[in-house]
């Protein structure tokens, strides 16, 4: 059928084609500028993309700051201070803080937005979907199924941290973060967005490859499998990391929660104040806070 | 294969003949296995010894024509080149869908790849008027197998099928028409420009509802490489939306 469809290339030009009823009409109207198609679909299918490999880079560049905790309390106190601008200013303005959420915020909705267009939009399509990922059994679309779903709890959990950073920026720091985490019992939170962000990122990035051709060697399909490895270690690497963090702070927020509330001080001598205090990794008994 | 006793292999087919209101049941087939065994034989066997009224479509009996693709193990692929003993005993077998259904494992895919046809426009355009007497312009070698590479495509659908964006919003073009256009977009005796393109897959219905799931890509029976041309699409096509 190709064949004959190709053959038909010295047929008159489509408009005589689609209203054979009406050619002479028509054949009038050429002198008008052809009604051009918009140009936000493929303007909306790249900040698609730009949205979530910036989130996904500071998903990345995030779970680094968080886990320095596992260094010590005083490397997350520097860290959390460094965002306050306390090395280039007088004081630490923690309205950067703000700042930077809010921006993050911003390209949040955004891709969330965008990704809305992806949604099933009524049963039937959820239902379609739904039965042919069953039958199909198949990889990439199990794994777009994963990410629509995580990316749907997203909505919730990250909107309600981000929230939280927006309006508290100052109290980010060792006891003041592990305050909110046991104390303030947002630990079942964060655990289920520690698991839907980096699932989702991770497939995200990889279907970001895919979806513009990013496949690195010459054989596409080598490059796909080696992808999904990468992916794979990806989400596994920062669950890890996020967990042993996560635990971090539940374990120092169990220990601070007599004082829960107390800000958190640097110790005075430069010793970092180690894991061991607090956030110990043996048992916990009473934590000693020197320099507190 | 050894000489062990033939398996018995069950086929289940979703049977249905809309036109004589018989709604969609499965019925099993008992087959022996023979070396070799495809579905396609398979199958007419059951219709030449079991049951006569059996639909199903097949034409070249080789991948070339195209007709009898159909959802195998829930899978989309050609019977006449899926081997039996690719499988376990019991295969089940249904239409694909989308597609118009015709009957137990027939369905009507020519309307269908018609309609992308003329909604993609896939025929070469040219302004020039075409001189019949004259020797065709010469090509390139390279890119005559380029080309060539993406006209193997059969329009058997099954890449349609296997598509869950197609599945959720039936006016999404399917990677057979995408393959279409980039197929005559290498072609140089195709005047159309990325533009003109744009005009015909510049949107949510086009490649830009793509979400890269690539069914299309992992059922094609004749492993077009789908993957890298939709993408190539999709960089070309948000070129033109930047411009
Ligand atoms: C409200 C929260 C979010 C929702 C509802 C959401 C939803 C989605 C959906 C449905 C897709 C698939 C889009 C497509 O197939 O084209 C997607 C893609 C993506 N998401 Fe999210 N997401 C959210 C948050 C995030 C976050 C926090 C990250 C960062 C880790 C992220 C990273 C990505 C990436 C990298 C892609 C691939 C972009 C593409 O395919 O063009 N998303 N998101
Ligand atoms: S692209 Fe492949 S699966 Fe799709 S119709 Fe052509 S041959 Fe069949
Ligand atoms: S990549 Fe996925 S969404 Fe795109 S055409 Fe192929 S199966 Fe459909
Ligand atoms: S009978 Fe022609 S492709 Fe199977």
């Amino acid at each position: 059928m190709s064949r004959l469809l190709e053959r038909s290339a010295t047929l008159p030009p489509p408009i005589a084609r689609q209203a054979p009823e009406t050619p002479l009409a028509l054949t009038h109207v050429t002198a008008h500028p052809r009604l051009r198609r918009s140009r936000w679909p493929a303007r909306l299918d790249l900040l698609q993309s730009a949205s979530g490999l910036f989130l996904a880079l500071f998903l990345v560049a995030h779970m680094f700051f968080v886990s320095s905790i596992l260094i010590s309390q005083d490397a997350f106190y520097t860290v959390a201070r460094f965002f306050e601008g306390a090395y280039f200013l007088a004081t630490p303005q923690p309205w950067i803080v703000s700042c930077v959420v809010g921006g993050v915020l911003a390209v949040f909705v955004l891709h969330a937005w965008l990704a809305l267009r992806k949604f099933p939009a009524s049963f039937r399509q959820y239902q379609a979907f739904a039965e042919h990922r069953a039958r199909l059994r198949h990889d990439d679309t199990g794994l777009w199924w994963l990410q629509l779903w995580t990316g749907f709890a997203l909505f919730f959990l990250a909107s309600i941290h981000l929230y939280g950073m927006l309006v508290h920026p100052e109290l980010i720091g060792p006891y003041e973060s592990a305050d909110r985490v046991w104390t303030g019992s947002m630990w079942p939170l964060y655990l289920l967005l520690l698991f839907a962000a980096e699932i989702h990122g991770g497939i995200g990035l990889y279907r970001l490859a895919l979806k513009w051709g990013w496949l690195p060697g010459g054989n596409p399909d080598a490059a796909r499998r080696r992808l999904r490895r990468l992916k794979t270690a990806f989400s596994l690497f920062f669950i890890g990391l996020g967990l042993v963090s996560l635990l971090a702070y539940v374990r120092l927020g169990i220990a601070h929660a007599e004082r829960a509330g107390e800000r958190y001080a640097p110790s005075g001598d430069g010793t970092p104040a180690t894991l061991a205090e607090g956030a110990a990794v043996t048992p916990v008994v009473v934590p000693s806070r020197r320099g507190g | 294969m050894s000489t062990d006793t033939p398996r018995q292999l069950t086929l289940r087919i979703l049977r249905s003949s809309p036109g004589e209101g018989i709604a969609p049941h499965w019925q099993d087939f008992r087959v022996d296995e023979a070396e070799g065994m495809t579905l396609f034989i398979a199958l007419n066997e059951i219709r030449d010894t079991l049951d006569p009224s059996l639909q199903f479509d097949f034409v070249c009996r080789a991948g070339i024509c195209g007709s009898c693709g159909m959802l195998i193990d829930g899978r989309p692929g050609l019977a006449c080149r899926s081997l039996t003993r690719d499988f376990g005993p019991l295969i089940t077998l249904a239409p694909l869908p989308v597609f118009a259904l015709i009957g137990d494992l027939s369905v009507d895919t020519g309307s269908w790849m018609r309609g992308t046809a003329e909604r993609l426009e896939t025929w070469i355009h040219s302004q020039a008027e075409p001189d019949l007497t004259a020797v065709e312009a010469r090509m390139e070698p390279e890119l005559a197998e380029a080309i060539y590479e993406l006209d193997r495509c059969i329009e058997c659908g099954c890449c349609v099928a296997g598509c869950g964006t197609l599945r959720m919003r039936e006016d999404f073009v399917g990677a057979v028409g995408l393959n279409k256009i980039a197929r005559f977009r290498l072609d140089p005796r195709d005047e159309r420009s990325d533009e003109d393109y744009y005009e015909l897959i510049g949107d949510d219905s086009g490649v830009f509802g793509c979400m890269s799931l690539l069914g299309c890509h992992d059922v094609c029976p004749k492993g077009l490489p789908l993957q890298t041309q939709i993408a190539f699409l999709r960089r070309r096509m948000v070129a033109v939306g930047l411009k």
